[in-house]
């Protein structure tokens, strides 16, 4: 180095006072305050994008945890419906029967058919369940509260503009006006939406709810559990402490950093060609969702099992063997009990992840419409992700925010479950 | 079916119950020999527990989990062998596959017509032959569980190793768990591989990869016209490279922008909250992006492309690659992080000290020495991008076209895969078929692009550790 320097001769003095040394400083400066602005842009486009997409969720699916009821009377007349046998009557009879009662003064059978239009039709199927469930109604005359229909839903949250000219609305004047003496009649009452929760699916928007998708996907995500769970810290416990360097061992590794990176969809084709074709498990059912699931969740609750094994003190395990026990006692005694929160926090991590998958579980057909809960892992049903696919795909206006809403059951799901794994890392890990 | 699931439900409560029992047996009988020998007893009672509980309830269980997943195939072909030549002589494999669906509707109840007398024979011994199948099980694994027992309870005795006996079993169960890792991708190579193989003995290899037409219609009748289908793959190849692309222009700047602020300028506090928000970015579900893409962003598009006149499709590469691009900002921004934040203090410290502003020790310095594990980020975001699946089904179109117009509608593979698979699946025409030679394509991508990345990310945490 010095024979190089002695050999050059010094560089002329800079005079850092000039004007140009000047410019050229502001001229760094400023690329260094650009290089900042890029990053805040950045930045703030993220965040920006993300409120956003929440933005845009809840201002269209807040609407939909609100149902706009009716409330009419119906004679529930023995000669439609005996009650010895509720179960099969001429409901529809009672039901426009009491769509009549609603309008006294319509009698001309076109203005009544669109009158019996404001209310759902689900509505007879509701007045059954009633009676199903009472028998002692039949013969009486009971007030019966039940949804309106979509359109007149829409109208009453006031996402159809009733100031738009009529061929640009969905419903025309004389629909509005009927429904309008039904509010001045204080008929009408807009209730939180229960059913969003716990009814299962239905072609009506009005009727439609989560409840065969949550039970289905409850049940997809403990088949993913029973499996995954035991499988993976079985797994990496071997990775971690016992497996020998060699290359199978270094083929297993390779194999299950890989598999947390395959495309999702690929492992709805495995379960499609060897759950469903090969071993002829039913199609629909949460048992092959569960078990895709579990495929998918095992790389994750390795890696994070190994992780915590790794990050429990030597001094524990050199104590433990110190004092004679087996390498299987330092494991099961002191290694696992020790790393067992932060495995837990991993895998619950994990079945969120799973619980928002979609896409195996289009191929394996957990896309069905089914109108009642799965009673069981063999039978067909839907998941909460599926579902609201289902509903983006229907053409009625009301599954826009009934989808939307959907979306934020799912989404309360994943927080409470994110904050159930934080909260236990917070409470149970311990730092060394 | 139900009494079927109920018989296995009783079945795995049965094991369970078992395994119990031959715990309590095999440790009292640990604590008569402590009590009888003393301190040179082998193993302590616990182990002869656990040693009695392992051996009566692991091969049953894993016998029987066998013989669910293979009963019914094997009592399907024992049905099809006994089927009358009259129906099975020169039948093909399609044939014989509607058969055996044919025979198991019947079986199930599922009769929407009066079957033919063949089949309705058929479907009595499909039924009867489950039963027997079922009943079987469970007499051989109440056997082998006795079998166990007695095997156990023989062979401990006071100088029995049974910590040793429990412990290697144990070895074999983690050894297991881990080989189960190899064969999900042995079983996804070899599914995938088998019906694409199938596809291409119907369709030939040089028409899929280098076809311009992608028309995956199957006729209904043999005169239809136009009813052959077309099954040249390009247009969707380049329909997914179009999106993926589109994808990665809209996240890289972002991400990387965001990734370079986060490490170098930001201060702990704006670290703290940032960091959470682009990892709630991707938490987030992609059928919720698929919603926002329908909902929001299409719509935003159209209009904006309508005030300057141009007229662009309701479902453009454009609207689904920008969600896409939404979706893997986070990927991008944390991978480039960790790669910035591996870059060793000594390099900032001494372009800082040479004099380098801040934003020319990131442009000179630390990007270029960080640049691999940046690159292996962004393939990781492709492969991402390439197999992502729910976003393009609901934003992106179903015909395929071949255009490099953003503006337009494209079709990925992901897409095609799941249209052609939802709703019918017969294994036996090309349609379905050509869903699995996609599949594969898209794993084969997807495991290069996954497998160079992660390469290249530890070669380049090596070198600086």
């Amino acid at each position: 180095m010095t024979d190089i320097s002695n050999n050059q001769t010094p560089p002329a003095a800079v005079d850092w006072a000039s004007g140009k040394a000047k410019a050229l400083r502001k001229k760094r400066y400023a690329a260094d305050r650009r290089l900042r602005y890029y990053g805040i842009a950045a930045i703030s486009t993220a965040v920006l994008l993300l409120g956003i997409l929440i933005g845009s969720l809840v201002s269209t699916g807040y609407l939909a945890f609100v149902q706009t009821h009716v409330t009419m009377e119906v004679a529930i007349d023995p000669e439609q419906v005996s009650a010895d046998d509720p179960a099969s009557g001429n409901y529809r009879a009672i039901v426009s029967d009491g769509v009549q009662r609603l309008f006294p003064d319509v009698e001309d059978g076109g203005a009544l058919r669109a009158a019996a239009g404001i209310i759902t039709n689900g509505a007879q199927v509701i007045l059954r369940n009633r009676v199903i469930a009472d028998r002692s109604l039949v013969g009486q005359t009971i007030r019966l509260q039940v949804p309106v229909s979509d359109p007149y839903d829409q109208l009453y949250k006031d996402v159809i503009d009733r100031d738009l000219p009529e061929n640009r609305r969905r419903l025309n004047d004389s629909q509005i006006a009927l429904f309008e003496t039904l509010e001045d009649r204080g008929l009408i009452e807009a209730k939180a939406n229960w059913g969003l929760i716990f009814s299962s699916d239905s072609r009506f928007p009005e009727l439609a709810g989560l409840a065969g998708a949550i039970v289905g996907s409850f049940y997809a995500l403990l088949v993913c559990f029973a499996i995954s769970f035991p499988i993976g810290i079985a797994a990496a416990i071997y990775l971690e402490e016992f497996a020998p360097k060699n290359r199978w061992t270094d083929l297993i590794e390779v194999n299950i950093n890989n598999l947390a990176a395959v495309p999702s969809i690929v492992f709805g084709l495995l379960g499609l060609a060897v759950f469903i074709q090969l071993f002829g498990l039913p199609r629909s059912a949460p048992l092959v969702g569960g078990l895709v699931l579990a495929l998918m969740t095992l790389p994750t609750i390795i890696i994070v099992t190994r992780n915590s094994l790794k990050a429990v003190p030597p001094s524990i395990r050199e104590a433990a063997l110190g004092i004679g026990a087996s390498r299987h006692e330092v494991i099961l005694h002191h290694l696992l009990p020790l790393a067992i929160p932060g495995i837990l926090t991993g895998t619950i991590i994990g079945l969120a992840q799973a619980l928002g998958e979609t896409a195996p579980l289009l191929l394996i057909g957990m896309n069905a419409f089914l109108t009642s809960p799965p009673g069981g892992i063999m039978e067909p049903a839907t998941a909460l992700p599926t579902q609201i696919f289902i509903w983006a795909d229907s053409p009625e206006r009301g599954f826009v925010s009934r989808t939307s809403a959907a979306i934020l059951v799912l989404l309360g799901f994943l927080i409470t479950m994110n904050a159930i794994a934080i909260y236990l890392r917070s409470r149970l890990e311990r730092r060394w | 079916m139900n009494w079927q699931g109920a018989v296995t439900g009783y079945l795995f409560l049965s094991i369970i119950l078992f395994s119990l029992a031959a715990f309590y047996v095999g440790r009292s009988a640990g604590a008569r020999f402590v009590a009888a020998e003393g301190a040179s007893v082998h193993s302590r009672p616990i182990y002869h527990g656990a040693f009695a509980a392992i051996w009566v309830g692991l091969p049953t269980l894993l016998l029987v989990v066998l013989w669910l997943l293979f009963q019914d195939a094997v009592v399907r072909a024992l049905v099809v062998a006994s089927l009358p030549s009259s129906l099975t002589e020169g039948a093909s494999p399609a044939q014989i596959s509607l058969f055996v669906s044919e025979i198991r509707n019947v079986a199930a109840g599922r009769i929407f017509s009066e079957p033919r007398p063949e089949i309705a024979a058929a479907a009595e011994r499909y039924a009867s032959w489950t039963v027997i199948a079922n009943w079987a099980m469970v007499v051989v694994a109440l056997c082998a569980m006795a079998l166990a027992l007695y095997l156990a309870r023989s062979r401990s005795a006071p100088r029995y190793r049974a910590r040793q006996s429990f412990e290697r079993a144990l070895d074999v169960i983690m050894i297991g768990s881990a080989g189960l890792a190899i064969l999900v991708t042995l079983g996804i190579i070899v599914s995938l591989t088998y019906e694409a193989i199938q596809f291409f003995m119907l369709v030939p290899p040089a028409e899929f990869f280098f076809g311009l037409n992608w028309e995956p219609q199957i006729p209904i009748r043999a005169d239809q016209i136009a009813g052959t289908g077309a099954f040249g793959a390009v247009p969707v190849f380049t329909g997914t490279l179009l999106i993926a692309t589109i994808a990665l222009i809209f996240a890289i700047p972002i991400g990387l922008m965001s990734a370079i602020y986060l490490v170098e300028f930001a201060n702990p506090r704006i670290r703290g909250v940032i960091k959470p928000i682009l990892e709630i970015l991707a938490g987030v579900p992609t059928v919720v992006y698929g919603f926002f893409a329908v909902l929001t962003v299409a719509p935003a598009i159209r209009q904006a492309g309508s005030l300057f006149g141009i007229a662009i499709s309701p479902n453009s590469a454009l609207a689904a690659g920008a969600v896409m691009g939404i979706m893997i900002i986070p990927f991008i921004s944390s991978l480039s992080d960790d790669a910035l934040k591996a870059v060793p203090q000594s390099m900032r410290d001494g372009s800082l000290a040479m004099g380098a502003t801040r934003s020319e020790t990131v442009t000179k310095v630390l990007i270029p020495a960080a640049l691999p594990g940046i690159m292996g980020g962004i393939l990781l975001a492709a492969s991402r991008a390439i197999g992502e699946t729910m976003i393009v089904v609901m934003a992106a179109g179903l015909t395929a076209n071949l255009t490099a117009n953003p503006l337009d509608g494209v079709t990925t593979v992901t897409v095609q895969i799941v249209t052609l698979l939802i709703g019918d699946t017969a294994f036996d025409n090309p349609k379905t078929l050509s869903a699995f030679a996609l599949g594969l394509v898209l794993f084969i991508v997807t495991l290069c692009l996954n497998v160079l990345a992660l390469r290249i990310v530890q070669r380049y945490r090596e070198r600086y550790e």
